[in-house]
């Protein structure tokens, strides 16, 4: 499988303090990658970078085959970037922000009418299309967010937290989203995260970053077999942990 | 670019406070032209041949304050509220993020948003300044003539290039503070400072560089009075208030407070007390226009550069 993100030694130093650290990070086409780490390890400053909205004090990154950097509007036009706590006009309907979201992109109106109707949809929020977002529970305004994404045909979605402060049934619904979409649309999924099981649930690879470095990288099996010797009924958190506690 | 402006100006159209703000001005604007055409019948008396009587409805002070005034000492506010929170609302609303992950760039951002607000200021003042021609027309039954149709177009250019001064500097406040409660009480405190207390300032200065020792001494008078005039021109209220009056007074032949007239220049000036042609009176306030354009782009360039540099991250 080719690569659809890869970076080399990417750095990035606010100050004296290093928020990531020579990173190199591979996630290949039409998997999802999970992105673990407590809060602080430097993986929304990660992200920030591969979408060329914080420049790199060193190193470099490729994302769908562009430098971020020097190029990033072909990368902002193939992927869904979810941030953490995302946020919408409050006053404007569900509706009215896809459709600022399409005109943004370019999406001609015939199309965009059709693409936000299926979006919204997919995310189950048909029936209120056309209320104000102010009044949307949180559960709703992160799958507006999915849909948001989705407007715009991504062949890749990058998610910061997207279960953050969702409840058990919400956040259940969230990751089957996430997989359907995986699955049905061979869309390349990497989201960040810091609660283990949901990981361990849908993803097919994940990466640990601890202080800003990447500790580990590898299919789940790959890491308890480097870690813990064995690999049956090994989860996540007794990897995690044991990487936790050497770095 | 234009989605983002047209997405602005629906929002400024929709929002309650700009159909407040709107009422406000045009109901003090209303009074004020009222009040003018009042008063011109006195100031017309001691005219033996009157002329561009039109331009006087705007420039008469009624019991308060002329239009123009107003427009000067008001007009700052209307822009001020269309821009303080243009950036740091979308911080506020944790939209940054997800709108510069849009293909776009990031000017276009900041660029949409100043088209839509100027835009939106010239709509104002192109309404108002229609309103009160119209009712000037039935108060005063004066039709005005083809130069002062002129003179009121460059003045509403010049007044939106005032205004977009202080939308321009109303974005950058909005890049630069996090708190929206910040950004707009530091664009007010310009404003004050610089409608307000600017002449103050500028005399004080032109106090300490160049005293004046001896009132009779007329070169340390001049010295004094050009330096505190030149340092007074720093603030754009007072470059506006000088274009604007010799733009809408056509017998104002100088910027300048003060003029040294020898007694033979005097006299050859009283000769002279026609109004000046259009292109002289242009010709007047120039230098005037171009510092005002000079200044809304300096705070567009340094909005730029902080706003390309700036992290997005709302945390």
């Amino acid at each position: 499988m080719a690569a659809i993100i890869e970076t080399r030694g990417l750095t990035r130093r606010y100050g004296r303090q290093t928020a990531v650290d020579r990173l190199d990070l591979e996630v290949r086409e039409g998997e999802i990658f999970g992105f673990l780490g407590p809060n602080g390890a430097g993986k929304t400053t990660t992200i920030l970078m591969l979408l060329g909205l914080t420049e790199p004090t060193a190193g470099s990154a490729r994302v769908l085959g562009h430098d971020p950097v020097l190029d990033p509007l072909p990368i902002k036009r193939q992927v869904g970037y979810l941030p953490e706590n995302v946020g919408f006009y409050d006053d404007l309907t569900a509706w009215e922000n896809l459709q600022y979201i399409a005109d943004l992109n370019r999406i001609p109106r015939s199309d965009a009418a059709r693409k936000i109707e299926s979006a919204l949809a997919t995310v189950g929020l048909s029936d209120v299309g056309d209320k104000p977002v102010g009044a949307f529970s949180r559960g709703m305004r992160q799958r507006l967010g999915i849909a948001e994404l989705l407007v715009k045909d991504p062949r890749l979605l990058i998610l910061d937290e997207p279960t953050l402060g969702l409840d058990p049934d919400g956040t259940l619904k969230m990751l089957d989203l996430i997989r359907d979409l995986n699955r049905s649309r061979g869309i390349t999924v990497m989201f960040s995260s810091h609660l283990l099981d949901q990981v361990q649930r849908i993803c097919h690879r994940v990466g640990i970053m601890i202080q800003g470095r990447l500790v580990a990288l590898g299919t789940l099996e790959e890491l308890a077999r480097r870690k813990l010797g064995d690999t049956a009924g090994s989860s996540l958190e007794e990897i995690y942990m044991r990487y936790f506690k050497e770095g | 670019m234009w989605t983002i402006c047209r997405k602005e100006l629906a929002d400024h159209f929709n929002s309650t406070r700009f159909l407040l703000l709107f009422c406000l001005v045009f109901m003090v604007a209303l009074v004020s032209t009222y009040m003018a055409v009042e008063n011109i019948h006195k100031v017309l008396e001691g005219r033996t041949r009157p002329s561009h009587v039109f331009l006087l409805m705007f420039t008469t002070p009624g019991r308060f304050f002329s239009l123009v005034e107003f427009v000067a000492f008001f007009g700052p506010l209307l822009g001020i509220i269309m821009g303080f929170d243009a950036i740091n609302r979308e911080r506020h609303l944790r939209t940054l993020g997800k709108l510069l992950s849009q293909p776009i760039y990031r000017d276009a951002v900041i660029n949409g948003k100043f088209l839509a607000g100027v835009i939106t200021v010239s709509i104002v003042l192109v309404s108002l300044l229609l309103l009160l021609c119209g009712m000037g027309l039935i108060a005063l039954g004066v039709v005005p003539g083809g130069e002062e149709i002129a003179r009121l177009g460059i003045y509403l250019i010049i007044s939106t290039a005032y205004l977009a001064f202080w939308l321009g500097l109303a974005i950058l406040f909005s890049i630069l503070f996090r708190s929206l409660a910040t950004s707009a009480l530091a664009s007010v405190a310009l404003w004050i400072f610089f409608s307000f207390f600017m002449g103050f300032v500028a005399n004080l200065t032109a106090d300490a560089i160049r005293p004046v020792y001896n009132r009779q001494d007329i070169v340390q008078v001049m010295a004094n009075e050009r330096l505190a005039h030149a340092l007074s021109l720093i603030s754009p209220a007072t470059l506006y208030a000088e274009a604007t009056t010799a733009i809408l007074d056509p017998f104002q032949r100088s910027t300048s407070r003060l003029l040294v007239v020898t007694p033979l220049e005097g006299l050859s000036l009283e000769r002279f007390q026609g109004p000046l042609p259009l292109d002289q009176s242009m010709f007047l306030v120039w230098p005037h226009v171009v510092l005002l354009i000079a200044l809304t782009l300096i705070c567009f360039g340094i909005s730029y550069v902080t706003f390309m540099r700036q992290e997005i991250r709302t945390v």
